[in-house]
């Protein structure tokens, strides 16, 4: 009964998108005033209250493990520990595309009840994208991956869930990631909205902006979480492997870092127009591409559970109409969007302007080297795209797009010189040449981390200046935010630089009472011990690590046995310390009563992450900002219409 | 080190799990090979069950004793494709093929061989598959061309969107 009512809610939220879509575009082709127009942000409302209940229906059933449910059965077991369970709700295909719908239609809530900066018109125009969108995943769901299909007859017990996915990290990952899809679906509407009104206006990106940087805080979480996930899981330290799936995520962060620039151009300086409009589709087509990548099947990986080329090319129409309708539309409307304000290259406006030409390169390039291998396959030839080719070929572009960051914050808007900002631009060039010749002198660095190294000093002070003669207090919090986001990426390429030029690896077999030595830690094994979770058993090492023949800590790495379904994974023991980690793993058995040890001696390598976070904190502290001043501006407006209304009534009384 | 030993228990095919009697002739075919015959496995299709019960390979999990060695060869396994994992290099694999692959490495490496004949190597043998650098060659030219075309294009969209401003 259940999950007939989620499917029956389903059903009616999808009714409701097309109400809303046909109201909504009905109401923008015959201007305002329209009757029709009333119903849109109903529509959009019960649609995401209907989808809510849906997907709280799935929860319910996967907590009581409903084995009728063919979804349950295939992806739960009745012993998994109940957060897992919950979580199984969306660790599958058919639940996280209900995620994402849900998702989705929430964000569709918060449009139609809130925002009302904009004409009307363009308000229709956007809740009618917002609907064609969302009608697109309700067929795809209700048609081809219904979640709520019951088995004839209910299995004795569930096929579990894939181990490597039970884990508290995974079970946020997919739904943040989505967070950050849907967002960028959001802005995309809003982008359709402007361009079918043709109101490409600084309004437009003022109420653009906030999904924008929601959907970009959530990606770079979820990037964050996602790498920190395959570092700590996998087993061998690695923490990004250009894998398409790894790809998928990335394309859409680069696309809304672009969107995100540009929008403050348009915002700020009513310029940049049609590049942002440009920019608010290719965000959103790179997400499409994400799921499609991530749920066709196209790529066999831990993330592409769903292989099954019927839904894949169920996705690849969707991903068809959506791009070529939306860049159609973009072709036969960016000539009439004027390209809005001028402005000298060295401004505030050109900086950003690198900035988004380089990471539309860097997009492409990834882009090119994730969809290569799959063309070449279907002619029977088989590359394979990895770290040798996206490296340098990145850096070719990020260094630029890094200097640029640097400088463009000191900028003013419009017209500038660098002459004017000679001495910061002095010091961050002294500062990244210092490093460099210190880094060369130091160790033998490859030439990549080398750049890294060199380049992340030399911006972690350059993302600092903004903030010089300024009294702190009175800084505006979207230029904390900006400063935050900026300090995160230069820790972040610090930390990657030091990870790829330091790392210190030792792989021994030792009998307990051994050690063995990784950079400045000496690890003993004390012994191996069988242990038992809820639904593992395991092999427990017991490390004492001391480092720099200091106080021992005990690490306990684990290689696990899943029973249902069976698997093995590895669990990896961390010593986490400022200025590095220590990373343990136990092997397999080596003989005569020895174990295969893994030790890794990572410098400065958790920087990465927190970099990663504080990247993040920097788009939430920009969004409150954003966010606060909106707010005020509107209290502020609504407070001078009443003066004025009120001045008005004054003078008019005498007149009568 | 003089000669080397080549013992690969793969070929690119898994297959499936076969008979007891085949898993022991194979067996019996390994024991002389691993006693230090010169044998080129990779002719051999071996199922994936009798690989597991085998001791993986000398230097899966042992290092060189040469750092400047060790690095060489852990530099060229990150650019390795694992064949039996999903997108990871050797150097990230629990995978006995690429335990197996790893040895390979280290062996030839410390034979004195240049990465870049290993590299061709098992190129050679596995396919460009094998290999996460792409060459330049007839089918993956736009790759490189790519990057070319769009340092061109990002360059004059700038010089355009700029020079017009003046």
């Amino acid at each position: 009964m259940i999950a007939e009512l989620g499917l029956a809610a389903l059903w009616l939220a999808a009714a409701l998108a097309a109400l809303q879509l046909v109201c909504g575009a009905l109401a923008t082709h015959a201007g305002e005033g329209h009757d029709l127009a009333l119903l849109t942000r109903p529509a959009a409302i019960l649609q995401g209250g209907l989808a809510a209940f849906s997907f709280a229906m799935l929860v319910w059933v996967f907590a009581i493990t409903d084995l009728s449910v063919k979804l349950v059965a295939a992806n739960s077991h009745a012993m998994k520990p109940l957060v897992f369970k919950l979580a199984g709700a969306w660790g599958n295909h058919e639940g996280s595309m209900l995620l994402w719908v849900t998702v989705m239609a929430l964000a569709g809530v918060l449009i139609a009840a809130v925002e009302r900066r904009l004409p009307e018109r363009t308000m229709q125009a956007t809740l009618a994208a917002q609907g064609f969108v969302a009608l697109g995943f309700y067929a795809f769901l209700l048609l081809s991956s219904n979640p709520f299909e019951r088995l004839p007859i209910p299995a004795a017990e569930g096929m579990g869930l894939n181990p490597l996915l039970q884990d508290l990290g995974l079970a946020f990952h997919p739904p943040t990631l989505y967070f950050g899809y849907v967002g960028l679906s959001v802005a995309f509407s809003f982008a359709v909205g402007a361009l079918v009104t043709r109101q490409v206006t600084p309004e437009f990106a003022r109420a653009m902006r906030p999904w924008v940087l929601g959907a970009w805080v959530f990606l770079t979480l979820g990037i964050t979480a996602g790498s920190y996930w395959a570092y700590y899981e996998l087993g061998w330290g690695g923490w990004w492997f250009w894998d398409p799936v790894e790809n998928a995520s990335l394309m859409p962060w680069l696309a809304a870092t672009a969107l995100l620039h540009s929008a403050g151009v348009l915002a700020a300086r009513d310029a940049l127009r049609a590049w942002t409009i440009m920019l608010g589709v290719v965000a959103f087509s790179m997400s499409m591409l994400g799921t499609f990548l991530v749920r066709s099947g196209i790529l066999t990986s831990v993330h592409a559970f769903a292989v099954d080329p019927e839904r894949g090319s169920f996705i690849l129409a969707l991903l068809a109409i959506y791009i070529g309708g939306a860049l159609l539309l973009f072709a036969l409307r960016a000539g009439t969007v004027s390209e809005g304000e001028r402005f000298a290259v060295a401004s505030r406006e050109g900086a950003l302007v690198v900035n988004n030409v380089m990471l539309s390169a860097v997009l492409a390039i990834v882009l090119l080297g994730t969809l290569y291998p799959l063309l070449t396959e279907a002619f029977d030839v088989r590359v394979s795209v990895g770290p040798p080719y996206f490296n340098p070929v990145g850096t070719i572009f990020v260094a630029p797009m890094l200097l640029a960051m640097a400088v463009g914050p000191l900028l003013r808007w419009r017209q500038d010189s660098l002459g004017r900002v000679n001495r910061e631009v002095a010091l961050v060039a002294a500062l990244i040449l210092a490093a460099l010749v210190l880094v060369s002198i130091v160790g033998e660095v490859s030439l990549l981390p080398l750049i890294g190294l060199s380049l992340a000093g030399g911006l972690a002070v350059a993302s600092l200046l903004p903030l010089g003669g300024r009294t702190l207090r009175r800084v505006p919090l979207a230029t904390w935010g900006m400063v935050a986001a900026h300090f995160g990426i230069a820790m972040a390429l610090f930390g990657m630089a030091s990870d790829s030029a330091f790392t210190k690896e030792r792989l021994a077999a030792l009998e307990p009472g051994q050690s063995a030595e990784a950079g400045p830690w000496r690890v003993t094994l004390d012994r191996v011990e069988p242990v038992a979770g809820p639904n593992w058993t395991a092999l427990q090492a017991s490390l004492s690590a001391s480092y720099k023949g200091g106080e021992p800590i005990v690490l306990t790495p684990q290689a696990r046995s899943f029973w249902a379904p069976p698997q093995q994974t590895t669990e990896s023991a961390l010593a986490t310390r400022w200025n590095g980690q220590l990373y343990a793993v136990i092997g397999q058995e080596a003989g005569r009563g020895r174990w295969q040890i893994r030790l890794w001696w990572k410098p400065f390598v958790t920087w990465i992450w927190l970099g990663g976070m504080l990247v993040a904190l920097g788009g939430v502290l920009a969004l409150i900002g954003r966010v606060l001043a909106d707010l005020k501006r509107r209290s502020v407006t609504r407070r001078a219409r009443a003066r004025r209304d009120e001045a008005r009534a004054l003078v008019a009384e005498p007149a009568e | 080190m003089t000669t080397v030993r080549t013992q690969f228990r793969h070929s690119r095919e898994s297959g499936n799990p076969a008979n007891k009697g085949a898993r022991e002739a194979l067996r019996a075919y390994w024991i002389p090979a691993f006693a230090g015959m010169t044998m080129f496995w990779c002719a051999f299709g071996i199922p994936l069950a009798a690989q597991d019960t085998m001791p993986p390979a000398p230097y899966a999990y042992r290092q060189l004793a040469d750092p400047a060695l060790e690095a060489k060869a852990r530099a060229l396994m990150e650019t390795l494709r694992c064949l039996k994992c999903q997108s990871q290099s050797i150097a990230d694999s629990d995978a006995p093929m690429a335990g197996d692959m790893r040895s390979q490495v280290r062996i030839r490496i410390a034979a004195g061989e240049e990465p870049e004949a290993i590299r061709d190597w098992l190129r050679e043998r596995y396919g460009d598959y094998v290999s996460y650098r792409p060459q330049v060659g007839a089918a993956t030219w736009p790759l490189f061309a790519g990057p070319l075309v769009l340092l061109l294009v990002a360059g004059a969209a700038m010089w355009r969107r700029f020079e017009r401003r003046r």
